[in-house]
């Protein structure tokens, strides 16, 4: 077992509208990152993204990101992390939609 | 204007019925993203930073009302009520889901439009003037011609896989409106002898290596224009780069090569090619001009002249001032609405406005709209007694800034709000200049000024040919904004220089606003324009007044 450099989340974007998604342990998509499953070892990153790039029929493009791993849960460590997990800044669209 | 043929009928229905049976397979998970995705590309549908994008011709630019209203359904429909126009004559939808893609192309066949060749390495959407068939100044409308290219182009068996994508605009004016140096072939109209022909203009492009483009010919008589062109795409097709991405465009291969070279290949092609054409072209240009009839313009009537209306209120004479054009018919105008309303998002029409643009056009315009590539609409045939009631009905609508080529009328790409490429946001800079200047009250006395904003290097906002252009990029984990002055995008075209170092989110707004102050003191009276001050001084007084700091620490 080695730590990851930094803490990470899995993401990806949902296959049917698109929707950015985090990987939840052990097996479930949440479109809130603060819900998200911090990973810091090194082996369950490359098993959980293994995991999601077998899941083509449910999400597209999974990669590892980078967060900040606050007691509240994960925040994206950069800024286009950030945008994806909260929405465009001209609407109330996507995830600021209640 | 143009009526699809059956040809065109069968070939979009086809299409339409393959993606649907593409997509289920997709959802069955019998394609994988891998195989599916150069499928969807074909089709115009992006996957975009939270969502799908639907990317949609609108050939040179041209709707009718029937053509606004279905997209307006469509937004309501399947996206979220609204719709983006992009400087490449485009809208695009930001929220499509991927089910739903095949029954938004059906509802774009049913009324002749589509998503083909809005993406991948073909010859994309032809696009040009916004004033064409209209504009006073114009010696014949363009379109005839972007449609007969667009006809010879789609589908073009041996230009499907090029080495990159390939854009052409025309313009059928001596002032170019259609930014015909920044495309990788551009054609002007020009009339010599009585012989109407066009000056070729091929490897011009922005993006990462921004080049203006360089004369191929100065005067191809239309009769050969269609081998020309075809001799320099193919000549393309076999001499550009397929190595490397970034050297693949033809103004690439115009550098390498040298234009010379590039002259005596596509002579030498278009003398072989030139027997096959045979006139063929020719009797379809014919065909297809009469779809471009102009309409039936309605007399001059001196009393009810909106100019000399006594009730005018201020707004309207501003925005008369502003939004409106020379037209060729006594009597008519060209009206440009504005979608820069301050604050706004740059290109973006809701249902409502896109229903509310369609009946105008209908009661007062002929039934005609254009997309100009400055992401406004144009309603291209207006006579000049309706203008009050057009105006009203703008109003009604909230579309009725009065803005047009001033300082808020600013291109804006979608940027790190939408974009999965981007490096930064552009959408809020823009909002936040033009709500600035309004609020200061400035901009009539600023006058004419291209502010052009692009969210990446890509340039989609043109940002390289703005009298200010702001490139949005990453720099030590933070949005960085880095200021071009003095491009221009007309018939002098040129790319602006970069005045210095980026500034941070929340400095360049005080930023533009220092160089827009400053302007107001440099000018030598107020009919010198921003690019006209910037042209006789230079980059340095400019400068100085963007880094304050840098000239007293000197
Ligand atoms: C949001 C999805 C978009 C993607 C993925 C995208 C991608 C790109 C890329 C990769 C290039 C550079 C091509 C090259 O140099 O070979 C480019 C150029 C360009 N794009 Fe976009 N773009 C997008 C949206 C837009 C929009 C919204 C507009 C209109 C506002 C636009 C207009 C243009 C234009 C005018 C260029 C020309 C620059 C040139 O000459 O290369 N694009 N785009
Ligand atoms: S310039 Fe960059 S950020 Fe803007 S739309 Fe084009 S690719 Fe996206």
């Amino acid at each position: 077992m080695s730590l990851t450099a930094s803490s990470k989340v899995v993401t990806a974007n949902d296959l049917r509208s698109g929707e950015v998604l985090y990987l939840r342990f052990p097996h479930s998509w949440t479109p809130e990152l603060a819900k998200a499953s911090v990973i810091k070892d090194s082996d369950l990153a490359k098993a959980s993204l293994a995991f999601a790039q077998g899941q083509p029929n449910a999400v597209v493009g999974a990669y590892l990101s980078d967060v900040i791993d606050e007691i509240d849960g994960p925040k994206a460590s950069h800024f286009r992390e950030t945008f994806r997990s909260t929405g465009p800044s001209n609407y109330r669209h996507g995830k600021q939609e209640v | 204007m143009y009526e699809y043929s059956s040809f065109d009928h069968e070939f979009i229905a086809e299409r339409v019925t393959q993606f649907r049976a593409q997509v289920a397979r997709r959802l069955d998970g019998s394609l994988t993203e891998d195989e599916f995705k150069p499928l969807r590309l074909m089709n115009g549908l992006y996957l975009q930073l939270h969502a799908y994008m639907l990317r949609v011709a609108i050939p040179y630019g041209t709707l009718n009302s029937r053509q606004m209203r279905q997209l307006a359904m469509i937004a309501e429909r399947w996206d979220k009520g609204y719709g983006h126009f992009t400087t490449r004559q485009n809208i695009q939808f930001n929220w499509p889901k991927l089910e739903d893609v095949p029954s938004i192309l059906q509802a774009l066949a049913d009324v002749e439009m589509h998503a083909i060749q809005t993406s991948g390495n073909t010859v994309r959407n032809v696009t040009a003037d916004h004033f064409a068939g209209a504009a006073a100044d114009e010696l014949a409308d363009p379109r005839p011609i972007a449609e007969l290219i667009r006809q010879w182009s789609t589908d073009h068996p041996e230009f499907q896989f090029l080495p990159r994508k390939f854009k052409i605009a025309v313009t059928g004016s001596p002032n170019d409106r259609a930014v015909t140096r920044a495309h990788d072939i551009g054609l002007r109209m020009i009339v010599q002898d009585g012989l109407r022909g066009f000056e070729v203009i091929v490897g011009g492009g922005l993006g990462r290596t921004p080049m203006i483009g360089k004369t191929l010919s100065p005067f191809v008589p239309l009769d050969d224009l269609l081998p020309y062109l075809e001799a320099v795409v193919s000549t393309y097709n076999l001499l550009g780069r397929r190595d490397n991405k970034y050297k693949a465009r033809i103004k690439m291969t115009t550098h390498e090569h040298g234009i010379e070279e590039i002259k005596q290949r596509v002579e030498a092609q278009f003398a072989k090619i030139k027997p096959r054409f045979a006139g063929a072209d020719l009797q379809l240009l014919k065909d297809i001009e009469q779809h471009f009839a102009p309409p039936k313009f309605k007399p001059l009537i001196a009393q009810v002249e909106a100019d000399s209306a006594p009730a005018q209120t201020p707004v309207f004479r501003a925005w008369l001032d502003t939004n409106i054009t020379a037209h060729k018919a006594p009597g008519y105008a060209i009206v440009s609405v504005s979608l820069k309303k301050p604050g706004a998002t740059p290109g973006d029409a809701s249902a409502a406005q896109m229903r509310a643009l369609a009946k105008i056009a209908r009661n007062f315009g002929h039934d005609e709209l254009r997309i100009s590539h400055e992401q406004n609409v144009i309603l291209p045939h207006v006579h000049r007694a309706d203008l009050p009631q057009v105006f009203q009905a703008l109003r009604q609508a909230d579309l009725a800034a009065a803005n047009i080529g001033l300082v808020s009328d600013i291109i804006a790409c979608p940027g790190m709000d939408y974009c999965a490429l981007a490096t930064a946001r552009s959408i809020p800079v823009a909002q936040q200049i033009a709500t600035r200047f309004q609020a200061l009250k400035l901009e009539h006395d600023i006058g004419p000024l291209k502010l052009k904003i692009s969210g990446c290097i890509n340039a989609c906002g043109h940002h390289h040919v703005g009298h200010i252009g702001i490139l949005g990029l990453e720099k030590a984990g933070v949005e960085s904004y880095q200021i071009t002055l003095g491009g221009d995008a007309t018939t002098e075209a040129e790319i602006g220089t970069r005045a210095g170092p980026g500034f941070g989110a929340d400095e360049i707004l005080p930023a533009i606003e220092r160089l827009l102050l400053g302007y107001l003191k440099l000018r030598l009276d107020r009919h010198e324009s921003f690019l006209e001050a910037y042209r006789r001084l230079g980059l340095v007084p400019f400068k100085a007044l963007l880094y304050p700091q840098t000239r007293k620490a000197a």
